[in-house]
């Protein structure tokens, strides 16, 4: 019955002590962002206050920051949904020939690492003359999401019984409808998880708005939050816990949104049954 | 109506069999997959075939060599391997995915996934969230928070002083091992619910009969879960290894690469020498490096991987 006992609280012990580990960085930023003198220490603010909150969100540029990353991300995001699906379709329906080696392709491009090719690509915005432009950079976001997109959702798509889809044809439906109003529905949680993810690589993505934008005026909000890094980093901590806050915001409330789909939607089981 | 189904059920009965002659699949195909090819060709494959050129070339920033690409042959990597910084770099790497990647967040995330498993849920769900946060967060935050808790007067140091132990510069004295903490932090939930998802797939009723077969518990993850899950261990660590060789933010933003190069890995050497020092050639010869052991990689993790496509 001891060794019973041991068993089972073991664990508990382990996996608390890796929360409180993971937890400590994290409480820090939340604890400055309402601390009116942070310090670089993990402390409980004295005086609480939101001016940290109200200095970051009275600065125009900062705002606009947040527009143009929102503008990058959700537009990367929706091409990749889009792109995605209409090319997982025929990946998932069909066999032709090319299929094997276009998946093999998708999945060695999924895996190789975007860091590696930006120098190039500088270059090659510079010919296509689209250095500084924030389209071209979305654009090259998207083809460096689309392999991962179109390989989750061609599993995701296969998910789906062909059956349902067939059911639609009964009922008049062209491929192209059935696509969208019975596969993509109830493809909901592949897709939100293809897209949740690609905009948060995005949001996060510090290294090729840096490199593929010049002008400070486009920069994405990952951008203009490292240079107050650089600029007040070491003296404004609160405004910098603030920033990081509320920076971090949109992907945190992206994926909570994105857990209330995902347990609603794998229940595909009964669909053919019933 | 009926015989539209009739031929779209037969189109993907056929192409599944392969009997028909003129395919009329085909032509869908090509019309659904060329956006994304497009787009795959343009902005990924261009530059990849792109890092391949322009390493032979002495592309530069600025001066006269930004306006005559030359063709230098071998010039760039000759220098490359030469050059001590970059053996150096190599090594940072290969220190950093080891201690980063492999170690930590996949033993790490396992470890999670599989003491979670069948424990209190809303304990689960607590842990969970804790550890999810710090993937969620985006990288330069990750690199803010760590700056902020390794700092000399920061929140670890203030924890050793008050057990009695003397304060550590950590961001001097032990660059590397702060850096890789702080990616384990960031990228461990991500195997966490890798391992999670596949964990749940082991069938309860296979763990239970070797249980009272009179299996160890220790016997039952060796003997049955781990075998089971051995896919998705690989399928992780494709990811996983491969995110990490293209790290560039979080060093970048808490160590710069230094001090001296002691966490200069390869992304950051590439940038230093592309961007810094305007050497565009020799940048895009150490990005072919990187392209290379990333190509290599994932062609080795694919075969092992054994996907049915």
């Amino acid at each position: 019955m001891n060794r019973f006992k041991w068993e089972r609280t073991i664990p508990y012990v382990i996996l608390s002590i890796i929360g409180i580990c993971f937890l400590l960085p994290l409480l820090w930023v939340l604890f400055a962002s309402f601390d009116a003198n942070a310090q670089q220490a993990l402390t409980i603010p004295d005086s609480f206050t939101l001016a940290n909150f109200t200095d970051i969100l009275s600065e125009p540029a900062t705002i606009r920051s947040f527009i143009i990353g929102l503008f990058l991300s959700c537009g990367q995001a929706l091409l990749v949904v889009i792109v995605g699906v209409i090319a997982a379709y025929p990946l998932s329906r069909y066999t032709q020939k090319y299929k094997k080696p276009f998946m093999y392709s998708i999945l060695f491009m999924t895996s190789l690492p975007i860091t590696a090719v930006m120098v190039p690509v500088y270059q090659l915005f510079i010919f296509l003359n689209l250095q500084d432009s924030l389209v071209g950079t979305m654009l090259f976001l998207t083809a460096s999401g689309l392999p991962y997109g179109i390989w989750m959702l061609k599993n995701f798509m296969d998910a789906v019984p062909p059956e349902l889809e067939e059911s639609a044809w009964v009922d008049g439906a062209s491929i192209w409808k059935g696509v969208r109003r019975v596969v993509a529905p109830l493809m909901i949680p592949g897709i939100c998880t293809v897209a949740i993810f690609t905009f948060s690589m995005s949001w996060g993505n510090f290294f090729v708005p840096y490199i593929l934008i010049q002008t400070p005026d486009k920069f994405p909000a990952s951008v203009t939050i490292y240079q107050f890094f650089g600029t007040y980093g070491m003296v404004e901590y609160g405004k910098l816990a603030a920033f990081s806050i509320i920076y971090t915001l949109p992907a945190v409330i992206l994926y909570l949104f994105s857990q209330r789909f995902m347990s609603q939607g794998f229940s595909l089981g009964g669909a053919t049954k019933g | 109506m009926r015989a539209d189904v009739q031929t779209q059920r037969n189109q993907i009965g056929s192409s599944a069999t392969g009997k028909k002659k003129k395919d009329p699949t085909a032509w869908r195909s090509v019309l659904f997959l060329l956006p994304s090819w497009l787009l795959l060709l343009v902005f990924f494959i261009g530059p990849i075939l792109l890092t391949f050129y322009f390493s032979f070339t002495n592309l530069a920033l600025t001066g006269t060599q930004a306006q005559n690409i030359e063709f230098v042959g071998f010039q760039n990597f000759v220098s490359m391997f030469e050059d001590p910084t970059f053996r150096i770099s190599v090594m940072k790497t290969i220190v950093f995915l080891f201690l980063s990647a492999i170690v930590g967040q996949q033993i790490l995330g396992f470890l999670l996934a599989i003491l979670m498993k069948e424990k209190n849920p809303t304990f689960r769900r607590l842990i969970g969230i804790i550890v999810i946060a710090g993937w969620v967060t985006p990288e330069i935050v990750v690199a803010f928070c760590w700056v902020a808790f390794l700092n000399d007067n920061g929140t670890l140091n203030m924890i050793l002083n008050a057990i009695g132990l003397e304060s550590v510069t950590w961001l001097y004295t032990f660059p590397m091992i702060s850096v890789c903490i702080a990616n384990i932090w960031h990228g461990t939930a991500f195997s966490m619910m890798v391992f999670q998802a596949s964990l749940d797939d082991v069938p309860k009723t296979i763990e239970e009969a070797a249980t009272i077969d009179g299996a160890s518990r220790f016997q039952v993850l060796i003997r049955i879960i781990l075998p089971m899950v051995k896919g998705s261990i690989v399928t992780n660590m494709i990811l996983v290894t491969l995110q990490t060789l293209g790290v560039f933010t979080l060093i970048f933003t808490m160590t710069g690469g230094g001090p001296g190069t002691s966490t200069q890995t390869l992304p950051i050497f590439m940038y230093n020498q592309a961007f810094v020092n305007y050497q565009l050639g020799y940048g895009t010869a150490i990005s072919l490096v990187l392209l290379i052991i990333g190509i290599i990689a994932s062609l080795f993790y694919i075969r092992s991987m054994k996907v049915k496509i």
